[in-house]
């Protein structure tokens, strides 16, 4: 049996031909190991949002409130750590306050994502729409918190998640590469995962070889929210800040990156592996305009060129496959 | 099923007047003329996008492109009102920016028929393009300044009232403009082959390809009509504000989508009906305009009408469930 030619080796190749354009146009500054250590400290943010908007995908659904998510939960860790006993403490105490907002964060997150998942799941809401109202809400309630304004000045614990590296891999990356290794094992290893790709496929099937559909999507929309912690806990640390609108533009590009790896809109396909591609292919691109100087809205434009393109080229492949047969 | 539909707007009906009940009663000047008139003319910008966002949702598709079309001819009209002002009048920058509107619009529906890719990601991708593309030309400069009579159109009153101390105020022609879009929806909808044929395609696009409808041309007809109503939205909005700016628009996409889908549209296709993104507009632009009035201060809006949200979605599913639960019962 021949293995059919998936989206994952369009992504390769589109890889491939990325990194060879970056490398004829800005001579050999693309392929400088500085020029990598900086796209490895740029990716995490958009790639932790793009695997918590990636795992309710699988299941059909959609996460529209990830972004207000890191955000709220940002600006509760950033509350306690600018708090007058955080800054005052020292050596070892520091750290552990710093985990402790970090905790908390997450928890937040958690309890976010269990909500969602409660009217998705249990009250039976259309997934669009309850994170719809979430987004809406969550973003109020930041701006409630923070009266619109900027919390900044953090511990150097915090700070030193954004900046530090071990063995020259900048540690936000390594977070992103944790995050992927425990959503790919969940999804590869475990019971809950082949559960939500079932539901993915066919959520009537799924329910009726015995699968307790509403608590996989809590589950699901749970682990979208605590990744969301993850990547407030990225996104504060780099910008040494909270603000109920960081990175709101971040929102239609986790769905696009997660399509350009292979997640189906509708469902039941996709693999971490296409989508670390997919979010490689994209930084790649926007680093190397950026090495040329030009507008980052041109990296928008290519995005969404690049993602059509891909889309085009798989379908008149499945197209020739089908005649084949 | 219509009967549903018919309840869900008297519904929706009766939450409009309940909170106009309750806004008025902490703030007697919105149940006034002048604030009834302000508020029809606050309405025609989304209102026309949710006219344009009812067809496709009726179609079984969602465009998320629609306010980077909007942009781009927004920003084309700015520029040609600025170097060429006094050789245009209002009907050629209609005409202008519809034009412009319908094409991106089928460019859409063109790659959505042809390669079969769902209408969500495509139209993120078109408007990653559309509005990078735009923002790389123009380097995001704001355009104002437009000739005077562009200006002049904008305060046409149709019916004209004056206040008590002889300020004058009254039905504004962009509402007007509003309004005729809005029936000519309701009627292509409602009486006519075409818009029956958007209700059969969002039902079941298989059975409806049987009956012998051409989809190809529904899904080219349903997107342009979408990129038409953003052209025009563009226009109203430059009306409104006399500026043009780039950014003003992109990511507000999520507003007009709640308000057409509360107003009863399913994100499933099949159903919808212009009274009901009427009403939808309706109540969340209430909503907004009673928050001012009864001075609830503005760091509270989103909680509010986030919470407004997820009532309104969780009350729908849960008569939803209650109806199919019945049917059974009585089957």
């Amino acid at each position: 049996m021949t293995r059919k030619f998936s989206q994952i080796h369009v992504l390769l190749i589109v890889m491939v031909v990325v990194i060879l354009t970056m490398w004829i146009l800005t001579g050999s500054d693309f392929l400088n190991p500085g020029n990598f250590q900086s796209m490895a400290y740029q990716m995490p943010e958009l790639g932790i949002l793009t695997l918590a908007m990636m795992i309710p995908m699988l299941t059909a659904g959609i996460n529209l409130s990830i972004i207000a998510t890191a955000n709220l939960s940002g600006i509760v860790m950033a509350l306690i750590l600018t708090s007058e006993t955080s800054l005052q403490a020292s050596g070892w105490q520091s750290i552990l306050i710093v985990a402790g907002a970090i905790l908390v964060g997450f928890i937040i997150a958690a309890l976010i994502g269990a909500i969602n998942g409660y009217f998705i799941a249990y009250l039976e809401l259309p997934p669009i729409l309850a994170s719809l109202g979430m987004m809406v809400m969550l973003n109020g309630i930041s701006i409630v918190i923070t009266q619109g304004y900027v919390i900044s000045g953090f511990p150097d614990a915090m700070l030193e998640i954004g900046s530090a590296d071990i063995l020259g891999i900048p540690v936000p990356f390594l977070l992103l590469l944790i995050c992927a290794g425990i959503v790919s094992l969940v999804l590869n290893w475990t019971p809950t995962g082949t559960r939500i790709y079932m539901i993915g496929s066919n959520p009537i099937a799924c329910f009726y070889s015995g699968v307790n559909n509403k608590n996989v999507l809590l589950r699901t929309y749970m682990l979208s929210g605590i990744l969301s912690g993850v990547a407030a806990v990225v996104m504060t640390s780099r910008f040494n800040s909270a603000k109920a609108d960081y990175g709101e533009s971040y929102l239609l590009l986790t769905v696009l990156a997660s399509v350009l790896g292979g997640v189906s809109a509708s469902g039941g396909f996709g693999k971490v592996s296409g989508v670390l591609i997919s979010l490689i292919i994209l930084q790649m691109v926007s680093s190397g305009l950026n090495l040329m100087g030009i507008s980052n809205f041109l990296t928008l434009a290519l995005w969404g060129f690049i993602l059509l393109l891909v889309m085009i080229i798989k379908f008149l492949i499945e197209k020739y496959q089908q005649k084949r047969h | 099923m219509k009967k549903i539909l018919i309840r869900h707007e008297s519904f929706l009906a009766f939450a409009i007047i309940l909170f106009s009940i309750i806004i008025t009663l902490i703030n007697p000047s919105f149940f006034t003329l002048e604030n009834f008139f302000d508020l029809l003319k606050s309405f025609s910008l989304t209102g026309t996008f949710a006219i344009g966002m009812l067809f496709v949702l009726i179609s079984g598709g969602i465009d998320l492109s629609f306010t980077a079309i909007a942009t781009v001819s927004g920003y084309t009209i700015a520029v040609l009102l600025l170097n060429m002002g006094d050789r245009l009048n209002i009907f050629l920058i209609f005409l202008i920016a519809g034009v412009i509107g319908v094409s991106l619009g089928i460019l859409n529906g063109a790659i959505i028929d042809l390669f079969k890719i769902p209408s969500m990601i495509t139209t993120i991708a078109t408007s990653n393009i559309f509005y990078g593309l735009l923002t790389v030309i123009t380097k995001g400069k704001w355009l104002y300044g437009f000739p005077t009579w562009f200006g002049d159109f904008a305060q046409i009153r149709v019916i004209t009232v004056r206040t008590a101390e002889g300020w004058p105020y009254g039905l504004s022609i962009i509402t007007l403009i509003w309004i005729v879009l809005l029936l000519a929806a309701w009627f292509i909808l409602k009486f006519t082959v075409l818009g029956r044929s958007i209700y059969a395609m969002g039902s079941s696009p298989v059975s409806a390809q049987r009956a012998g409808f051409n989809l190809r041309r529904l899904h080219l007809f349903v997107y342009g009509f979408m990129g038409l109503m953003a052209g025009f939205g563009s226009v109203i909005q430059a009306l409104l504000v006399q500026t043009v700016a780039p950014n003003s628009l992109v990511g507000k996409e999520m507003d007009v989508i709640a308000a057409v889908v509360l107003g009863g549209a399913s994100l499933t296709g099949g159903t919808g009906t212009v009274l009901g993104a009427l009403l939808g507009v309706t109540l969340l632009g209430i909503l907004g305009n009673g928050m001012t009035l009864m001075h609830v201060p503005s760091l509270w809006y989103k909680v509010i009408i986030g919470v407004v949200i997820l009532v309104s979605v969780s009350f729908t599913a849960y008569r939803r469930k209650q109806s199919i639960r019945k049917r059974v019962i009585t089957e």
